[in-house]
């Protein structure tokens, strides 16, 4: 570096480059010119730990690939082959299993990190739009891949799951046939499954990815106190508030990475079944069309709203409560899109909104998570009924919001960040 | 902030209890040392000589087996591969036809290479103490933790006969276990075996502990690197976060 002639060529290649294509320029837009309040704090590295997240899922995917035969004969036995047979065929598969988890363990917490923010809240909208989008492709990813260890809660989970589509009046049989390709879920299903799993949902989430991070770079990052830091900038346009991402955030993020791959590596190393929750032991037995296991539970991102499912248990307007169950479902996920005009707030963060959004959050939070610990539950009794409040309680959080977020006094915003 | 970052930890206490549940029989509590490769050794001998005969190991080859319990090959070749027309590089397989054990047990006896992940350690070692003399089964036996079990107790010489003794004899009437209907879980040996109780359960241990050791081969060579991965890690933890202070020294 110190040597004049050696940076004097580089000049001159960048110069080249950079007249055929906006390297610098994207450099500087994105990373060491792009400002971003500098009061971010911990809930903020959840984006930067997805995109890693994502970036596992990728690659460990793609060498799962080169061992996995995605057929109903192989695909459980060739699973086992790459756990013994393939060179570090282990460490990639936990790595992509347990990323499974940690992908939505990531998710939530960034959910969550803007909804006590206000991060959704104009001009953020499309933002959070795309976010959802990718919520949902992430979904489908997890379900279709979850299929292929033909394993026997692979099976009877896309089973259960697929079916609820035939609940739907009139085209609900078809339907569900037309997604299976056959009577019931078989190789053909598998094979679908593997394509849209490693082709066709990979390529949207990449490019929702990229819409997701154009539209953030495009408004800024928002911040705990859900000040907009461009209202106010230096002689050069600079705003008071921001710094450059690169390379303040690039290595706050750094350190984030390294605490989150220390607790990723400890589940992969030496828990990565998690529990039980993250591979399920009934999986260890190959997929049998013959033998339902005593107890179907989805895997642990998707109980919340299996839960919800299952809370309905009434039949409504001639209609059987399975599709009022799964109508319960759909709504769960499509009101989370909604939300930026539901929020009706002068304020965007939590900090200087006022109590009654505060108690909502928390009942809400702590329904969702009761939610999810109730769907990996056989339900009983008193169980479902506890789910129904905690169903009542998530739309009531949604639907009551344009009410409470108008009429609660609000606190005073500050001109500038706090840095707390 | 803090402060409720607290609350939200405590709020999912409760799910480490739920998961700690487990329904079903009680269990004896078995956990598995992998490191222990003389019981290993001893295990595989013990599945070789009173399981392999029905049950294969589909997945888990004789030679990733002597390489990672340490059995000199010839000796593991001499001794432990039935039948003959097996390969030291093969999986081990049973020499019995799915179809013939079908026809016999009425059901093709499982492969276990994935039983203890499946059921457990536990369910394992507990379902391998506890079969008992019932005259109303095909084989004269049933299983306390798998009532209606198809497996005969090939065990029996080495742990002798069982029969059931009811705790609470008020229910059952003079003890015996009045059929497949188990309100007695507590077994009593009646006629001994070969081995003492101790020794008995010093067997199932180990044959318990080699098919732990096949449902996941890897688990040894996972715990082998582990700890070098995270003290990187933790280093690097270290580097990043002196890195990330210099740098911020000069925000305000």
């Amino acid at each position: 570096m110190a040597d004049p002639d050696r940076a004097r060529s580089r000049r001159t290649l960048m110069r080249w480059v950079d007249k055929r294509f906006p390297a610098s320029r994207l450099w500087q837009h994105h990373l060491s010119r792009y400002y971003v309040p500098k009061n971010l704090n911990v809930w903020y590295v959840f984006g930067s730990l997805a995109l890693l997240v994502l970036a596992n899922q990728l690659l460990t995917g793609i060498w799962l690939t080169m061992s996995y035969t995605p057929t109903a004969e192989g695909a459980f036995a060739s699973i086992e082959y790459i756990m013994r047979d393939v060179n570090y065929g282990w460490l990639i598969r936990y790595l992509h299993s347990t990323g499974a988890s940690a992908f939505f363990v990531v998710i939530y917490l960034h959910m969550f990190r803007g909804l006590l923010y206000g991060s959704y809240k104009a001009p953020r909208e499309l933002i959070w739009l795309f976010g959802m989008a990718l919520y949902l492709a992430l979904m489908a990813e997890a379900f279709m891949g979850y299929l292929l260890p033909w394993g026997q809660m692979s099976y009877w989970g896309a089973q259960v799951i697929i079916s609820l589509f035939s609940a739907i009046p009139g085209i609900g049989p078809d339907l569900a046939q037309w997604i299976r390709g056959d009577y019931l879920v078989s190789g053909v299903t598998l094979n679908r499954f593997f394509a849209l799993h490693v082709v066709a949902l990979p390529i949207g989430i990449l490019g929702l990815v990229a819409l997701h991070l154009v539209a953030l770079h495009e408004v800024g990052s928002n911040n705990p106190d859900g000040i907009e830091i461009k209202a106010r900038t230096d002689a050069q346009g600079k705003p008071l508030d921001g710094i450059p991402f690169h390379p303040y955030y690039t290595v706050k993020d750094l350190v984030g990475v390294a605490v989150f791959l220390c607790v990723f590596c400890t589940v992969v190393f030496y828990f990565p079944e998690g529990g039980g929750y993250f591979l399920e032991s009934p999986n260890f037995a190959p997929a049998n069309a013959l033998e339902t296991p005593a107890h179907i539970a989805p895997v642990w991102y998707f109980t919340p709203f299996y839960a919800m499912l299952r809370a309905v248990t009434f039949d409504l307007l001639g209609l059987d409560s399975t599709f009022w169950g799964v109508v319960t479902m759909g709504l769960a996920i499509a009101i989370l899109f909604v939300l930026p005009w539901l929020d009706r707030s002068p304020v965007r963060s939590m900090r200087y909104k006022g109590r009654v959004s505060r108690i909502m959050l928390t009942v809400f939070v702590g329904a969702f998570v009761t939610l999810g610990v109730l769907g990996t539950m056989p339900p009983t009794g008193v169980r479902t009924v506890i789910a129904q409040v905690c169903t009542g309680v998530y739309f009531a959080f949604f639907l009551a919001m344009p009410f409470y977020t108008r009429l609660e006094a609000t606190r005073p915003v500050p001109d500038r960040v706090t840095g707390r | 902030m803090r402060r409720h970052l607290f609350a939200w930890l405590l709020a999912l206490l409760p799910l480490v209890g739920w998961a700690a549940e487990d329904g079903g029989a009680a269990l004896d509590a078995m956990t598995p040392d992998l490191h222990d490769k003389a019981s290993l050794q001893r295990g595989m001998v013990l599945f070789i000589d009173e399981c392999a005969g029905c049950h294969s190991l589909q997945y888990q080859r004789f030679s990733r087996a002597a390489r990672d319990l340490g059995i000199p090959r010839d000796r593991l070749e001499k001794n432990l591969i039935f039948p003959e027309s097996l390969d030291f590089n093969d999986p081990i397989r049973t020499g019995m036809a799915p179809d013939d054990g079908e026809a016999w047990f009425g059901v093709a006896p499982p492969d276990l290479t994935l039983e203890a992940r499946l059921r457990g350690t536990d369910w394992i070692y507990t379902y391998l103490h506890s079969f008992y003399r019932d005259p109303e089964r095909p084989w004269g036996v049933n299983n306390t933790v798998f009532p209606g079990v198809a497996m005969p107790n090939v065990l029996e010489p080495l742990q002798g006969v069982q029969e059931p003794v009811c705790e609470d004899a008020g229910r059952a009437g003079g003890g015996r276990d009045p059929g497949h209907h188990r309100p007695c879980r507590t077994l009593e040996i009646v006629t001994p075996g070969r081995l003492s109780s101790a020794a008995f359960d010093r067997a199932m241990w180990d044959l318990t502990n080699f098919l732990a050791y096949v449902g996941e081969p890897a688990r040894l060579q996972a715990e082998a690197i582990a700890p070098r991965v995270l003290i990187f890690l933790a280093v690097f933890a270290l580097i990043a976060y002196l890195l990330k202070r210099e740098y911020w020294r000069d925000v305000h």
